[in-house]
């Protein structure tokens, strides 16, 4: 039952219908949430006690955080699937979602640069989730960097997956030698506030924020999948046929959307 | 009778490359070249003072060991590839991972064992201390090696490209960061008389773990690139 639905979401034509279906209940269920995490976050939630209102940028820094590790894991897992048993929709999964875990990663650091210059006193110290966090940067941009790079985007995928399953492997060894570094090197004791155990009327919001992040990810790996599968296939007969009957139906002579799938690089 | 053969082809490959490099020794040099033209940037850069001189050296040096490495890495496959020998390669009925390895091995004994030498050479410039001399030599016996095999995955991924260079560096640094960490760490360590066993035994680990691993996915590579 189970694989039934796993082989036929693998096929390319079935994926994009399906996900044109599902699209739109994500993103109300999405903005449902996000907006009820908003709502709990500012306004409900009370002034944290050591910091004020300040604390409230942790209903976008944590759950980006939280979202930056949970996509790389993602991004590897669904490489290793593509390159093991040639799916092609794991790949383009693996792609796709490295420059939204980039983004991720960025609004984690940039966030905790802002809610660090008032709590710590600086942008930003050396500290091993930092460093690491940064670091978790650079590998997305690899992994793109990679993509953009090779010209056979099929070629491109498989590499780009390797590269993720490497830097799997590296990601625990490089949180835990900055961890180590610092403890070691015992430089400017980082004034890590203590955590107060964090009330339920502040916990309830993270958690409907992380829920609405994650939804946001599904969200925009599925619209990028779907693009992605568009142009990847775009000689295929399903697809023309798609673009056609949308042609029809729009019933606009205008022949931009067809040169718009049917670009000119049009392989032989 | 199987298990031998790819022994002897694991040698012949080595013997292979190393003779290879040996008729052109000015390549030999450049890395080697740019690691003390980079180590004299850094006394001329941040000022000549010997107490900040010594508390860089750890990271100076190895920033620099890193920086060399990674401008070489292009040689493990770059000219085979040109040449369509590595094709032959992949076509062979050995593992490519082993013949991978072979071809790391070259690489870092032509590459990686000169640093080891002209390193000490250069602590005594930078103004380190003569006990951490030893330590910075191992951590290089045992930092090098991995920064070959870690790098091999990143031209493997690359070599097919006409400008890899540039992306190769984005691919292989970040991987290089702990080697970096424990390694000068252990330097600085060391400079100051403190125990190092845990930061070089981190170092074999990372050895063990990079020589186990990294020819699979090396392998795998080679074979996306020739595709």
């Amino acid at each position: 039952m189970f694989m039934r639905f796993f082989h036929r979401m693998a096929s390319p034509p079935y994926f994009y219908v399906i996900s044109g279906r599902w699209l739109p209940w994500l993103a109300v269920i999405c903005l449902a949430l996000i907006l009820a995490g908003l709502y709990g976050g500012l306004v409900e939630a009370p002034a944290d006690y050591q910091q004020g209102d300040s604390f409230r940028i942790i209903y976008i820094h944590v759950p980006s955080a939280w979202m930056s590790l949970f996509i790389y894991v993602v991004m590897a897992v669904a490489g290793g699937i593509g390159l093991i048993w040639h799916i092609k929709l794991a790949e383009m999964v693996a792609v796709s979602s490295a420059p939204i875990g980039a983004s991720f990663t960025f609004l984690a650091l940039v966030t905790g640069s802002l809610w660090g210059k008032p709590m710590w006193g600086t942008w930003w110290v050396w500290d091993g989730r930092l460093t690491s966090e940064l670091i978790l940067l650079f590998l997305y941009l690899g992994v793109i960097a990679l993509y953009g790079a090779i010209d056979d985007k099929r070629r491109a995928g498989r590499a780009a997956a390797i590269l993720a399953l490497v830097g799997v492997v590296n990601i625990p060894i490089i949180h835990y030698s900055v961890e180590w570094w610092n403890t070691l090197h015992q430089g400017p004791t980082v004034t890590k506030f203590d955590k107060p155990s964090i009330h339920i009327s502040m916990l309830i919001p993270l958690l409907l924020m992380a829920g609405g992040f994650k939804l946001f990810y599904l969200i925009a790996v599925l619209m990028r999948l779907r693009s992605e599968i568009l142009e990847r296939e775009r000689n295929s007969k399903w697809v023309t046929a798609l673009v056609g009957s949308e042609d029809r139906r729009q019933k606009t002579e205008d022949r931009v959307q067809e040169s718009d799938v049917d670009p000119r690089r049009v392989g032989p | 009778m199987k298990r031998r053969s790819t022994l002897n082809a694991f040698y012949f490959l080595l013997k292979r490359d190393l003779i290879l490099n040996f008729r052109r020794r000015a390549e030999i040099a450049n890395p080697l070249l740019f690691f003390v033209i980079v180590i004299t940037l850094f006394p001329l850069g941040v000022g000549a003072k010997p107490q900040l001189l010594q508390s860089m050296a750890p990271g100076v040096i190895w920033v620099a060991a890193l920086l060399a490495a990674m401008l070489s890495l292009d040689r493990i496959f770059r000219s085979d590839f040109e040449d369509g020998s590595l094709e032959q390669l992949l076509l062979s009925a050995h593992p490519v991972s082993v013949l991978v390895l072979a071809k790391v091995a070259a690489h870092w004994l032509v590459t990686g064992l000169p640093l080891l030498v002209v390193a000490p050479l250069l602590a005594v410039l930078l103004g380190l201390p003569v006990d951490a001399m030893g330590v910075l030599v191992v951590t290089l016996l045992l930092g090098t090696p991995v920064l070959s095999l870690v790098g091999a995955i990143g031209v493997a991924l690359t070599v097919g490209l006409r400008r890899g260079g540039i992306i190769l560096s984005l691919l292989v640094l970040p991987l290089y960061i702990p080697v970096l960490i424990f390694a000068s760490n252990a330097v600085d360590m060391a400079a100051g008389g403190l125990p190092v066993t845990a930061q070089l035994s981190m170092l074999a680990a990372f050895l063990a773990l990079a020589l186990a691993l990294a020819p699979w996915p090396a392998a795998a590579a080679l074979r996306i690139s020739l595709s």
